[in-house]
């Protein structure tokens, strides 16, 4: 049991040294020790505004929204004991993005900044209901292939309202919604750094605390049951917590697929699936993971950026495909 | 513990939603502390339906089922789950697991949200790994384990709730003759030497001639008998609810349950 503690903080350290890297690379390079005369409030002013300014409110946002995405995928897997099961593919981050473009087009300007990511909640949890409700139709209950179906089908239909409103975008905001859409923490702020924190420090706490429920939810519901479980107070719980999550990274670094695949993915391979483990360490290398595809993003085609969704897109596809066809995980 | 009986069902009437007939019509039995009672009967009789009101975990359409003296519907999910150890049926896991976390959840109502486990929690998963013959394994993920290896993992992780008592959903589905009698001597033990109160549904009339105290046999949702071995599998009433020629002809022995009846169907 000893090895969990020691396993979460080699996982802080790797996210640490992704963090401290990433504020060294880019447009200027900054050597280490004028990052930290600079965390620290000294060195000169150039260097101040590129590492507190721009560089270490973007990688905390990276770190805050890949670790909700990782935690948030361990848990929809778990509640439909299903290892496909994630935003993305469930439609989930498409029901966000159109609850935050509906609140854009409609004007819900005051107070943007934290309004958006309630309406995209309302967008992800419409969008998990629909896809749950098609599911368990077509299939009399949740049969894995027909669950990713019903998302995608979803996730198809909500990009298409997406493109439909963006259709009446002018040049410049159709450009950065697209852009968004494609996932970008060019964005960046302090502010989206409150905002986000805000919305998902609290919930990573509640669910957090599910574990021992997500641990027997997992192994099967009548099982969870007889083990002293509240099923539907739980599920209903995780469901709405999880789409949270998703919700509030998504209005502020629009859509990011196949993070919450890949890291609680690599962390059941390596450690086993105890949630105990397994959500706090799908958050610390899901953190550092989009932390480091950021930092790629902005870096390998400088002074282009890449899109963030796109590259989490090239790496989590393949192996999307593999778990696919290979039906043990 | 208090003297009533474990399970006292009055009346039972259960309906699934949508369906022409009851699945159980008019059922009354009971239970008491330490016996092994076993639930036999054809497919579609009603003996899983019977289990799930039994556990609260379908609510009845009429009539009552009382655990302990009070319905079981009033007790919380965690406080049955600190008494009823369950082995349901067709549990499939999906993701790696190895044998001791499964037969660790076994100790979760124990636990709560928080609680960390401590050194009763450990014996208790140590004991049920020993009795129930897995310990080899424990490290082993569950998924690489044979039927029958998993039908027993499922059993240490009920004993390791340590429960007063057990509930098995045809426990011995798929497994070999030694496999299968060490599942019923063990039980046996549990509720001979341990005082644990067994209800089992099964399908192997022979096993649970020789090993439970009382029989109910369902047919059609409606006890066909109930009472001991030798009173309910007779001759007629095998035939009538099975729609089969039997005979029945006693256990030759050596063994403590040496003359119990046993069931072999003829040809046709």
């Amino acid at each position: 049991m000893a090895r969990t503690p020691l396993r979460l903080l080699l996982l802080a350290i790797i996210a640490a040294a992704v963090l401290l890297l990433s504020i060294t690379v880019g447009a200027a390079h900054l050597p280490l020790a004028s990052v930290f005369d600079a965390l620290t409030g000294g060195g000169d002013e150039t260097t101040r505004t590129i590492v507190l300014d721009l560089r270490l409110p973007r990688a905390i946002v990276a770190l805050l929204v890949g670790g909700a995405l990782g935690l948030a995928g361990a848990v929809f897997q778990a509640l439909l004991r299903n290892p496909l099961a994630e935003p993305w593919v469930l439609g989930v981050s498409g029901g966000a993005a159109v609850g935050a473009v509906a609140a854009v087009v409609l004007g819900w300007g005051l107070h943007a900044a934290w309004s958006i990511p309630l309406a995209a909640l309302l967008g992800a949890l419409l969008a998990i209901g629909l896809v749950l409700r098609i599911a368990t139709h077509a299939a009399r209950g949740l049969d894995t292939r027909v669950l990713i179906l019903a998302g995608l089908v979803v996730a198809a239909f909500f990009n298409a309202i997406i493109q439909l409103l963006l259709t009446f975008a002018s040049g410049e905001t159709f450009r950065s919604a697209v852009f968004w859409m494609m996932g970008s923490l060019a964005a960046a702020s302090w502010t989206s750094v409150f905002v986000l924190s805000a919305y998902l420090l609290p919930g990573i706490i509640v669910l957090l605390l599910m574990a021992r429920p997500l641990n027997l939810l997992a192994v099967g519901e009548e099982t969870a049951l007889y083990l002293g479980t509240r099923v539907e107070r739980v599920k209903l719980a995780a469901y709405l917590v999880a789409s949270l999550l998703v919700a509030a990274t998504v209005a502020i670094s629009g859509i990011i697929g196949f993070v919450g695949l890949i890291v609680p993915h690599a962390i059941r391979l390596m450690w086993g699936s105890d949630h105990r483990l397994l959500l706090p360490a799908s958050v610390l290398l899901g953190g550092g993971f989009l932390l480091a595809a950021d930092t790629a993003a902005r870096t390998v085609a400088a002074p282009a950026e890449l899109p963030l969704g796109v590259i989490t897109a090239l790496v989590g596809v393949p192996l999307f495909v593999v778990l696919l066809t290979r039906r043990a995980v | 513990m208090n003297a009533g009986p474990v399970f006292e069902v009055r009346d039972l009437r259960f309906r699934y939603e949508g369906a022409e007939r009851s699945a159980l019509d008019g059922l009354s039995l009971q239970v008491d502390a330490g016996n092994l009672y076993a639930v036999i009967g054809p497919n579609g009789s009603g003996k899983s339906t019977l289990l799930k009101l039994l556990l609260g975990t379908l609510h009845p359409s009429g009539g009552r089922v009382h655990y302990s003296g009070r319905p079981v519907d009033e007790w919380s999910r965690r406080a049955l789950a600190q008494r009823i150890g369950v082995v349901p049926q067709g549990e499939e896991t999906v993701f790696p697991i190895t044998v001791r976390e499964m037969v660790g959840m076994g100790r979760y109502p124990h636990l709560g949200l928080l609680g960390r486990p401590g050194p009763e929690d450990r014996e208790a998963i140590e004991e049920a790994l020993q009795r129930c013959d897995v310990i080899e394994f424990a490290e082993r993920s569950i998924s690489k384990l044979s039927g029958g290896e998993r039908q027993r993992v499922l059993i240490a992780r009920a004993l390791a709730q340590r429960p007063t008592t057990l509930v098995l959903d045809e426990p011995t589905v798929s497994l070999d003759i030694r496999h299968e009698m060490e599942i019923f001597e063990l039980l046996a033990e549990l509720s001979d030497r341990d005082g644990v109160t067994v209800v089992l549904v099964t399908h192997h009339l022979n096993l649970a001639a020789r090993y439970a105290e009382r029989l109910l046999l369902l047919d059609r949702g409606v006890p066909a008998a109930e009472g001991p071995p030798g009173e309910v599998l007779s001759k007629e009433t095998i035939e009538r609810v099975y729609q089969w020629s039997v005979v029945v002809s006693g256990h030759p022995g050596p063994g403590r349950d040496e003359g119990a009846p046993q069931i072999t169907p003829l040809a046709r």
